[in-house]
């Protein structure tokens, strides 16, 4: 069943960037791709404990901000050691000025 | 102090990544433990971590260019003694300056372009004996868990410090024997407990195929140095981590040495140190050592920067090369009978407060 969930404003975060969002104690990633395009996955590293919003985001590719292991958000899927685990995503959707996340 | 004290090989503490220290720092919260960071605001931050292809691009055709050049000139001059400066030249800058290439490529921070980085990493691995997947895995260990003991497999400091290792590695004299008898090993398949306690399953066949052809590159230029009854093949290839690594042991020795071990915060357990130009090109800016662990997703040609923004809440760079050594050297004397003693590096007013320390 959807839980759709606010998690910022469309202009938090910027073009190519990424932003944190906490929720009943989980951390979650919330992207805005190059084309404007946001998506959110797991806010933590699959590697080791690292917040991802700490992070560099390149293209489509987040990379950890402490063993630069590199995940495309799209997807989740590890593209870089020492990554090797992927990030789990959830679905987006931008209503008005919000961007929701389905934590369902 | 007894000459016996120098030429200590056993440690107070337990050092292995296996052993009771290991255990302590799992129950202690040291391992993988939350660091401090000095705060910066994100724009700044973003604009710090942005990659770039033409930094590195330049600084490595300059560098395989000097190679090649002193390489050709050391060849055509072998048997004179000409041949003496243009091969001590040509070692610093294949081994020392290839150690801060295989960081920052290992890092894939140093090109924009992820091959780049990937191409210029094995190469300087290969050149320094070193694989390059278990490099890689033990190199993100030291950033997980750097300088706490049982856990960082890269301390190179250890109490009471291992003085004539160190000294004897300005000369490569321990390292080079070390890493090809590790680099057999690994070709035998066979990896130790501490290495499969930082290197995944998955990854372990390419450390073995690795090893296979740093073996074979460095058994070439034997054969080939005994084929031609000339030492010039070795001087190339292999020996200058033996009479060129002097200048990563002056300058690496700085990154941790005399300071706290077992403390989440990077300003009390690295060393930030100014150097010239012509070293900060040989060591891409390693000499910001603080700001690197802090951030270690800014590349190396962004440290300077770095350096300036978050210099308010760090302790005072040495201001040298030669200021650093007079703070460690007598530091490393006092732990060889006072194991316990590390330099407390003072934090200026106002600086953020120090994150966990000891155990």
């Amino acid at each position: 069943m959807a839980n759709w969930t606010r998690a910022c404003g469309v202009e938090d975060i910027d073009l190519e960037d990424v932003g944190r969002f906490d929720h009943a104690g989980r951390v979650f990633a919330i992207y805005r791709a190059p084309d404007g395009q946001f998506y959110a996955t797991d806010g933590i590293c699959t590697h080791e404990h690292a917040i991802l919003s700490d992070g560099l985001v390149m293209d489509h590719l987040i990379e950890c901000p402490k063993h630069m292991g590199r995940f495309d958000y799209r997807s989740g899927a590890a593209r870089g050691a020492p990554v090797c685990v992927a990030l789990r995503t959830y679905p987006v959707r931008v209503e008005g000025d919000d961007v929701l996340i389905d934590l369902g | 102090m007894e000459m016996a004290s120098l030429l200590r090989f056993r440690t107070s503490r337990d050092y292995s990544l296996v052993g009771p220290e290991t255990a302590k720092a799992i129950e202690s919260g040291l391992a993988s433990g939350e660091w401090y960071k000095t705060p910066i605001e994100r724009k700044l931050l973003k604009s710090l971590m942005q990659r770039s292809d033409g930094p590195a691009l330049r600084d490595t055709a300059i560098w395989l260019g000097l190679l090649a050049i002193l390489g050709t000139a050391g060849t055509l001059l072998a048997g004179s003694w000409w041949a003496v400066p243009v091969f001590a030249l040509y070692g610093v800058l294949y081994a020392s300056a290839a150690d801060s290439r295989w960081h920052e490529c290992g890092h894939r921070t140093a090109f924009k372009t992820t091959w780049l980085n990937d191409v210029v990493y094995v190469l300087a691995s290969f050149m320094l004996l070193r694989s390059p997947t278990a490099w890689r895995w033990s190199h993100a260990r030291h950033h997980t868990d750097t300088i706490i003991v049982g856990r960082d497999p890269e301390i190179a400091g250890m109490r009471p410090p291992q003085l004539i290792i160190m000294a004897l590695n300005f000369l490569g004299l321990v390292n080079v024997p070390q890493s090809l008898m590790t680099q057999v090993r690994y070709a035998a398949g066979r990896l130790n407990d501490e290495e499969k306690s930082y290197i995944p399953e998955t990854e372990r066949k390419k450390v073995t195929r690795e090893a296979w052809a740093i073996l074979a590159i460095h058994g070439g230029a034997v054969v080939l140095a005994v084929a031609t009854q000339s030492l010039v093949p070795v001087l190339l290839i292999g020996l200058p981590n033996v009479y060129g690594i002097w200048l990563l042991a002056l300058m690496g020795l700085t990154q941790h040495l005399g300071l706290a071990e077992d403390v989440l915060d990077h300003r009390l357990d690295s060393r930030t140190v100014y150097m010239n130009p012509v070293l900060r090109f040989i060591y891409w800016n390693m000499n910001y050592h603080v700001e690197h662990h802090m951030y270690p997703t800014v590349p190396y040609h962004a440290l300077p920067a770095l350096h300036e923004a978050i210099r308010h809440d760090c302790p005072a760079p040495m201001r040298s090369l030669f200021a650093a050594w007079g703070e460690m050297l007598p530091a490393v004397f006092r732990q060889l009978n006072e194991p316990g003693y590390f330099i407390s590096k003072e934090l200026p007013p106002g600086a953020g407060q120090p994150a966990q320390r000891g155990r």
